[in-house]
């Protein structure tokens, strides 16, 4: 081993870890800013306000960083938060459910989470069995899923109060939101699925390269319907979170514009378009980003017009960076 | 064999049966719809079916255009939604000066996009959805989140109420003009064949030495002119420029664009079979309309989305298994 150490390679080695923890100093520079420029941003308020809206974004987005990991795409992520979110009301606002409040609240966790799972199962069926690619394949539910919901709940926007349920939302462990908690947690166990399972091993040889991973006797199919199964229950569980944070059920609002909020999380945080990598904590360090970026806006009272137009501009730039590390 | 020229029937038919699957369920909608409704061949019906989905055949032929690249466009809800307002700022001007600046502040986002694909190397996907946002963005920006009512006392109203010689609303014939000269640019044109190249395959695109850029800039820009074009005829159909409109549009033109057959991989589709797709899909809510109206059932608005969800999902089964029985004959071949 020859140690050459000229100017160049420590260079590009430099240039690369730039390019490699671009999220981490684009977060620092955010902070700073806000720390000097946004009134009381250094307010443990702030930060619960911050991570009980950035929590659903992150759980969203983690789920899409698997799908992308194949080199896929799930559109329909906000189409199933919507759908799930509308169930949970009609369950335990049910005669059932005012009759037996804890079997209703059991059932109104329940069932919309297998609703969500049905819809990853159709997306992840039709992506790798009939072999449709999957902003086409996932389009379907994006259009429909929303419709379902509206149906099922006429439309209407659905009020409760349920201290229970809404403690998904609104409850708090050691001063901060439990969804927090509860994505930190998820974080965990997708962090050791992704690193240690086998699951995750042919997930990231699949996003790789698909042939090679079937060739080599690869569960391809099973994977890749693993991998949007997992994202959609997710997405069911983000819906659930809005929810119960707002007491209330919007069949139209619930997730809307979800799926690019998550895609964006999911590229910032470090994903490959094309897939092979799976940065479980980089989609949430790209949530964080978003987050902060609407938040920064907001408090300085640029409108909410100009933070979609910040968003456009940080997600092309991350896929140009992206992009330029590739070639 | 004999006639290599002459046209083949069948050979069409089975090159690309998804075209004619199309033709032949509009036929059945329209059939089904004539025989079961007394005024759905009226005048008035058809006029207005026509006139508002002139909008939605705009930028679903736009949306073909890039989808043969291999490529689509997100962007086109947002963009439409965008130029109906700058229309809405220009219709003082009148109609002359409103509709060609809002098309070109349409052609200028695709312009945006393909610049961002073609030189940036972003993927069309990514690209178009940040413009999406941008546009949206950009449209409440300008129109300070309001709707922006017309100048009712310029011509630019006309448009969506006037009619050519008398008979057939301007919107509906510009609309035609721009699908016949589409379609002869694409099918008899030296950029339309590269642009079927192109989806076919870039690489050996590259190689062959087709002008394989141009052919995507055109592509984006037209798709942007086209939502441009939408955004006019929104304005004008409804009296004021919509910031808030055009979601889900972008998903509507898909949809048309796979009805009519269209490979999303790009390199084979057609422009009438994409008019016919996006027909299609306006019928079966023209129909329900006809429906509802006669109290047998009664299906609310939302119904709309789920209908319209499974029928792309019965397309894109009918599709799926074509392409197989074909992809298997090329390998036993």
């Amino acid at each position: 081993m020859t140690s050459v150490t000229s100017e160049e390679t420590m260079r590009t080695d430099y240039t690369s870890r730039l390019k490699d923890h671009g999220g981490l100093i684009a977060l620092a520079v955010i902070l700073v800013f806000n720390i000097i420029v946004t009134p009381n941003f250094l307010q443990t308020q702030t930060l619960a306000v911050n991570i009980s809206q950035v929590a659903t974004i992150a759980i969203v987005a983690m789920g899409m960083t698997l799908v992308i990991a194949t080199g896929g795409i799930d559109l329909s992520v906000g189409a199933v938060m919507a759908l799930s979110g509308a169930l949970a009301p009609l369950i335990f606002l049910s005669d059932f459910g005012q009759a037996y409040p804890v079997l209703g609240l059991i059932a109104a966790l329940l069932c919309p989470l297998l609703a969500a799972l049905v819809c990853g199962l159709f997306n992840g069926i039709i992506v790798s069995v009939l072999k449709v690619q999957p902003i086409i394949a996932t389009l379907i539910l994006f259009i429909s899923g929303r419709g379902i919901a509206q149906v099922l709940t006429n439309g209407n926007l659905q009020t409760f109060s349920n201290p229970e349920f809404s403690y998904l939302g609104t409850g708090k462990i050691l001063g901060f939101p439990f969804q927090g908690w509860l994505a930190l947690a998820i974080a965990c166990l997708l962090f050791w699925v992704v690193n240690r399972t086998i699951f995750g091993r042919y997930l990231l040889a699949i996003g790789g390269n698909e042939r090679a991973a079937r060739l080599a006797g690869g569960p391809v199919r099973r994977v890749k319907i693993g991998a949007y199964v997992i994202c959609s229950v997710l997405s069911g569980l983000a819906g659930l979170i809005v929810v119960a944070i707002n007491s209330a059920s919007d069949a139209a609002r619930n997730g809307n514009l979800m799926e690019l909020d998550a895609i964006a999380a999911a590229v910032v945080g470090g994903a490959l378009l094309h897939g092979g990598k799976a940065p479980i904590f980089g989609a949430i360090l790209g949530a964080v980003i978003i987050q902060l970026v609407k938040y920064t806006l907001l408090a300085n009272g640029v409108e909410d017009e100009v933070a979609l137009i910040a968003k456009a501009a940080i997600i092309l730039a991350a896929v140009y960076i992206q992009q330029a590390r590739k070639e | 064999m004999l006639d290599q020229n002459a046209f083949d029937m069948r050979k069409y038919i089975s090159r690309n049966p998804q075209s004619v699957a199309v033709w032949i369920a509009l036929f059945v909608l329209i059939a089904f719809g004539l025989l079961r409704y007394d005024n759905f061949g009226g005048a008035y019906n058809i006029t207005s079916f026509l006139n508002y989905n002139a909008m939605f055949i705009a930028i679903s032929v736009g949306m073909c255009f890039v989808i043969l690249t291999g490529g689509i466009d997100l962007s086109v809800g947002s963009v439409a939604a965008f130029t109906s307002v700058v229309a809405a700022y220009l219709s003082p001007y009148g109609i002359e000066v409103a509709m060609p600046l809002a098309i070109l502040s349409g052609v200028a986002f695709g312009l945006f996009n393909a610049v961002c694909i073609v030189f940036g190397r972003i993927p069309p996907f990514i690209a178009t959805l940040a413009t999406m946002l941008g546009a949206k963005g950009g449209s409440l920006v300008i129109s300070g989140a309001q709707t922006i009512a017309v100048d009712w006392g310029s011509n630019f109203t006309q448009l969506g109420m006037e009619k050519a010689l008398g008979i057939v609303p301007w919107t509906i014939v510009i609309v035609g003009i721009l699908v016949v000269g589409l379609w002869i640019v694409l099918e008899m044109t030296s950029l339309g064949r590269t642009i079927l190249a192109v989806g076919g395959g870039e690489d050996a695109s590259v190689m062959m030495g087709l002008k394989v850029n141009r052919a995507k800039i055109f592509a984006y820009a037209l798709s942007g002119g086209c939502a441009g074009l939408a955004g006019v005829f929104l304005a004008s159909g409804f009296g004021a420029g919509q910031p808030l409109e055009g979601v889900g549009w972008e998903l509507s033109a898909i949809a048309s664009v796979v009805v009519g057959g269209t490979l999303l991989t790009g390199g084979l589709g057609s422009i009438p079979a994409t008019v016919a797709g996006a027909l299609l899909l306006g019928l079966v809510f023209n129909i329900l309309n006809f429906e509802n109206g006669k109290g047998w059932i009664s299906f609310s608005a939302y119904w709309q989305m789920v209908i319209r969800g499974a029928f792309l999902f019965a397309v894109i089964l009918f599709q799926t298994r074509v392409m197989n029985r074909q992809s298997n004959v090329e390998f036993a071949k």
